[in-house]
């Protein structure tokens, strides 16, 4: 977020807005703590139900879609910036190897940079995607994912009713009928460990062996 | 009474239930989720999904509709507690896809740390970076 920003300082003067989505079941005082260390001057709301993951088809965060002022959609939902170098991170004490450090670097740049360029040139900036290459990059939904979404605003609200058991049965339910969704599977986790890391988590990002955590960028130079 | 948990938020309404039914107001359904049955068939905005001839009575009596029948004829997803005492409906794919590949940003309201409403349209006539983070 402190990456944002500055993002944000930068480029406001172009006509430009940041609007941070946190995707928080428990609620906005999840969110609280980060949001105020960065004293954020974007728009910084909350979405408990991940209704925009629902909107905009989105499986992980950051996630982001670049959205024109006619609120047309010119590059529809893709990873932010980050990458899979996170999982040469040493799990103990968290930290990246110089390779990954300098992975993450040259990703979180060049995305920066992308975005950047088309704040300032709009349609004319080559990363701005034209209507069809756009409608390319949807990514596509099955009817299982719609169902999943389902069932996760259930398990939410089973989940804040008290209803924890039933709520767990619900929100797996969602997971199962939406496996590459991320964030159903690690926001369930928070909901049952109340914030606590989920010891499960490597484990699940070591199965998928040679598949992606994170989809690549459509970008020049993105690995 | 049960509760109805949709995209637009939730709501609360008079309605029974019997076996794979949900029998609520009309009105209720359709300030719920968009849905109504209409003439021309079940619709929301400027989809319709017709029913065939003769088949209304069991979708409508009197004021109330059959939510649960009429959704899972329109191809459209819902979930509900083990009670049937909540309800969660949702859009099918195919049109969340074909929203998605008009280009046009879905739009929608989301509440700051102060709970205040802030809408993705209300930035119209400037670019918007619209990202997400966790923080799990």
């Amino acid at each position: 977020m402190p990456v944002w920003q500055h993002l944000y300082d930068e480029l406001k003067d172009y006509g430009f807005m940041v609007f941070a989505v946190a995707m928080e079941s428990r609620g906005p005082e999840a969110a609280r703590p980060w949001i105020e260390a960065a004293k954020t001057t974007y728009v910084s709301v909350i979405d408990a139900d991940h209704r925009l993951a629902e909107l905009y088809n989105m499986v992980n965060v950051p996630e982001a879609v670049w959205i024109d002022e006619a609120g047309r959609i010119v590059r529809p939902t893709e990873v932010a910036g980050s990458g899979d170098y996170f999982r040469k991170m040493d799990r103990v004490t968290r930290t990246l190897p110089e390779e990954g450090k300098a992975m993450r670097e040259s990703m979180r740049t060049r995305y920066m940079d992308a975005l950047r360029d088309w704040v300032k040139n709009g349609n004319r900036s080559e990363f701005a995607f034209d209507a069809n290459a756009a409608r390319g990059h949807v990514r596509k939904q099955t009817e299982d994912v719609a169902l999943a979404h389902c069932w996760f605003r259930l398990g939410r609200h089973l989940h804040a009713a008290g209803r924890a058991e039933e709520a767990e049965a619900a929100l797996a339910e969602a997971s199962r009928l939406h496996p590459d969704s991320w964030n159903i599977w690690r926001q369930m986790g928070d909901m049952k460990l109340e914030g606590k890391p989920n010891p499960d988590f490597w484990g699940r990002v070591d199965k998928l062996g040679a598949r992606r955590y994170y989809d690549k960028i459509d970008m020049p130079g993105m690995p | 009474m049960v509760t109805l948990l949709t995209e637009r938020g939730r709501y609360e309404a008079a309605a029974s239930t019997e076996g794979e039914s949900l029998w609520l107001p009309a009105v209720a359904l359709s300030m719920a989720t968009g849905w109504e049955l209409k003439p021309e068939g079940f619709c929301r905005d400027e989809i319709c999904v017709p029913l065939s001839r003769g088949r209304e009575s069991e979708f409508r009596r009197g004021e109330e509709v059959d939510a649960a029948k009429l959704f899972r004829y329109a191809g459209q997803p819902l979930a509900a507690s083990r009670d049937k005492s909540v309800w969660s409906f949702g859009t099918s794919a195919a049109i969340r896809s074909s929203a998605l590949e008009s280009l046009e940003a879905p739009d929608i309201g989301l509440p700051d740390l102060a709970g205040k409403v802030h809408r993705i349209s209300d930035h119209r006539g400037k670019k918007v970076f619209l990202s997400t983070w966790a923080s799990w």
